[in-house]
């Protein structure tokens, strides 16, 4: 057992996540997720998002905490445990009641061929989490606090639910072991405005009453703003800014984080772009890039910033990756 | 009613697609259990030419098979039961439902085009993006293969994709630009009427950015009319001229962009955009009650009742007739008084 932070939930520190290009017979490596770094306090919970453009490594990067992936360097450590390191047994009898991961599509999570509250059962039983007697009554309380109740789901196949009960049975499916920690990856990108706000108002409850942290990994940064306590943003594999969501959103510091939020489309006819903003690059090319990864997208692009990388400066209560804050 | 938006039908424009009391079922009779959805309901629409239509609602209001049907693209299990669908494409009205198969093919691409929604299902995985263009092209056109890529190139050039994209495979490109090469392909034989089914859903926000300017800048050269479906209502904002708002087979609203989203007549309206989140603050916000309802047995009376706050009894068994509020403004809503009246 290594104690890297005794005081943390989750603590990341030099994270990175490599993989492997092959061209021909040369071999390069390609950093996913690279040297990131964050903290999740114990006791206080908090929705911590992680936000940032498709390609920007935040899947890479809850695959780690979920304990999927192992790290390639640094090391990430849940209540002191570094996660790559616990046996088969410590995971499944200790970390996987812990944190509890939530995915994107829940059409793709559950089977069509089996019964939705057989997954409810199945995750109560494997983790003996309550007795066969009790079992049906401690299910209905957990889908309470999402708002359902084990009558309108019980016998039902994942096609009669809706996109929005059936994500909502995904999440207490999580809650069954009463984790500390939820892993969202995108819980809400397959889902409707409308819809959105109640499971981002959900996560918001449980916060609050149940004392359960969320990572909330997101590209919609409306939703990360209205629920999220803090926020980091990514940017192919880096954590460009990192800081409070009222003012990493609030006044965005780093380019990119501005861009993200200019490019929000505002449902006001009055607030439409006016700029246009350029993206004609491919991805790989923008993760191989030397320096700073958006200096071909990036306004205020200096010289340097072709050929060395930014480190992470401290600003304005809060941390960014941009030569613009070095001083 | 006190409206301050210009009547948007002007007359001096001409109507590009027509449907009247279109009623499009999907009407399904397996194993002795017969069902009918009923997706499309009695919409009347009327798109005008050069104009950006969008159609707002929640997944399974009806949106995808509206534009099926407006497309003419009819397949078992749908059915078109009732209304008709005219084009106006060179001076020439066109009846959609009496179009042979030779017809459609002769319009489609050419003068009527679509955008899919899932970019990543629609290239071929195992050709070259040029060789898909190509395919595409001499489908429509007698080009030769030279031809054919010099047009490719000019036009990717034109639309500021990068040239390294006509020799790619589409797994080597991202999400955000497949759906570009897809609104390329579609749009490269200049089609008078585009339909856009969810063309920037499941982007994240910088590529939905580039993707809607994309479509503007197409929009913009060619003055063509561009029927745009999403459910994201920023998206409308930037994009539409015309809002259409489509609940459980109904349209409930339709009106100038501006007065949609600044003075929204229908309860459902107002729901949907003030669910919306914002950066002006953490304040809560209510997400819309219940569900919509199954379209094969939907609500008597207004299909919204059941979660609307301000029902009353008539609400319950009298559908709303649709009213005019004000010059190119109506909705279908029994607290609302006609302008006429």
């Amino acid at each position: 057992m290594s104690s890297t932070s005794a005081h943390a939930l989750l603590h990341a520190n030099n994270l990175s996540k490599t993989f492997d290009i092959r061209r021909g017979f040369s071999s390069q490596a390609f950093y996913a997720v690279d040297t990131v770094s964050f903290n999740l306090d114990i006791g206080q919970a908090e929705i911590f998002s992680i936000a940032g453009e498709s390609g920007s490594g935040k899947s890479t990067l809850a695959k780690m905490m979920l304990g999927m992936e192992a790290p390639s360097q640094g090391t990430l450590s849940y209540k002191g445990r570094e996660v790559s390191t616990l046996s088969n047994r410590d995971k499944r009898t200790w970390f996987y009641k812990e944190v509890q991961p939530i995915f994107q599509d829940p059409f793709a999570a559950f089977s069509p061929l089996k019964r939705i509250d057989h997954y409810l059962y199945e995750t109560l039983f494997n983790y003996k989490v309550a007795k066969r007697a009790e079992a049906d009554a401690y299910l209905d309380g957990v889908l309470a606090e999402v708002g359902l109740s084990l009558a309108e789901i019980k016998g039902r196949y994942p096609n009669e639910l809706s996109g929005g009960q059936a994500q909502r049975v995904a999440i207490a499916r999580a809650l069954i072991t009463k984790p500390s920690l939820l892993v969202a990856d995108e819980p809400v990108s397959m889902l409707d405005a409308s819809l959105r706000m109640s499971i981002v108002n959900m996560f918001r409850t449980l916060k609050d009453e149940h004392n359960v942290s969320i990572i909330y990994i997101t590209h919609d940064l409306a939703t990360a703003y209205y629920s999220a306590d803090r926020i980091a943003i990514m940017l192919r594999g880096w954590i460009v800014e990192l800081g409070t969501v009222d003012k990493v959103l609030g006044d965005p510091l780093h380019p990119y984080t501005q861009n993200l939020k200019e490019s929000i489309p505002q449902v006001d006819p009055d607030k439409t772009w006016d700029k246009v903003t350029d993206l004609a690059e491919l991805e790989a090319d923008a993760f191989l890039r030397q320096g700073c990864r958006f200096a071909a997208r990036c306004p205020a692009v200096m010289s340097k910033c072709h050929t060395q990388e930014p480190a992470v400066y401290e600003h304005k209560g809060r941390k960014v990756k941009c030569f613009l804050y070095e001083s | 009613m006190k409206v301050t938006t210009p009547n948007v039908t002007t007359q001096n424009m001409t109507t590009i697609v027509s449907a009247k009391d279109l009623q499009a079922y999907y009407v399904t009779n397996a194993y002795g259990v017969a069902r009918t959805v009923k997706a499309v309901d009695n919409i009347s629409i009327d798109i005008q030419q050069g104009e950006v239509y969008g159609l707002a609602g929640e997944s399974g209001c009806g949106k995808s098979t509206l534009l099926k049907v407006l497309l003419g693209d009819i397949q078992p299990p749908l059915t078109v039961l009732g209304g008709s669908v005219h084009y106006q494409l060179d001076g020439e009205l066109q009846d959609a439902a009496t179009m042979t198969v030779e017809d459609k093919r002769d319009i489609r691409w050419r003068q009527v085009s679509y955008i899919p929604q899932g970019s990543m299902h629609v290239l071929n995985p195992v050709r070259r993006i040029q060789d898909t263009f190509h395919d595409f092209i001499t489908t429509h056109k007698q080009t030769t293969k030279r031809e054919s890529k010099e047009m490719t190139q000019s036009y990717l050039r034109d639309l500021g994709l990068p040239e390294k994209v006509m020799r790619s495979y589409p797994h080597q490109l991202s999400g955000g630009m497949r759906q570009r090469v897809t609104i390329a392909l579609a749009t490269i034989l200049w089609p008078k009427l585009i339909f856009a089914d969810e063309p920037t859903t499941a982007l994240d926000v910088v590529v939905q950015r580039g993707v809607i300017q994309l479509l503007r800048d197409i929009q913009h050269k060619e003055n063509s009319t561009v029927v745009l479906i999403t459910h994201d209502l920023g998206v409308h904002a930037n994009l539409a001229d015309r809002i259409g708002v489509l609940y459980a087979g109904k349209l409930v609203e339709e009106a100038a962009t501006k007065t949609i989203l600044k003075s929204p007549q229908h309860p459902y309206t107002k729901y949907l955009i003030n669910s919306l989140p914002s950066f002006a603050g953490h304040s809560a916000k209510e997400s819309i009650p219940g569900r919509p309802p199954a379209l094969d047995k939907p609500p008597q009376g207004c299909r919204f009742h059941p979660r609307c706050p301000l029902a009353i009894s008539k609400c319950e068994h009298e559908e709303p007739p649709m009213l005019e509020l004000a010059p190119g403004h109506r909705a279908a809503c029994h607290l609302l008084t006609s302008s006429s009246a």
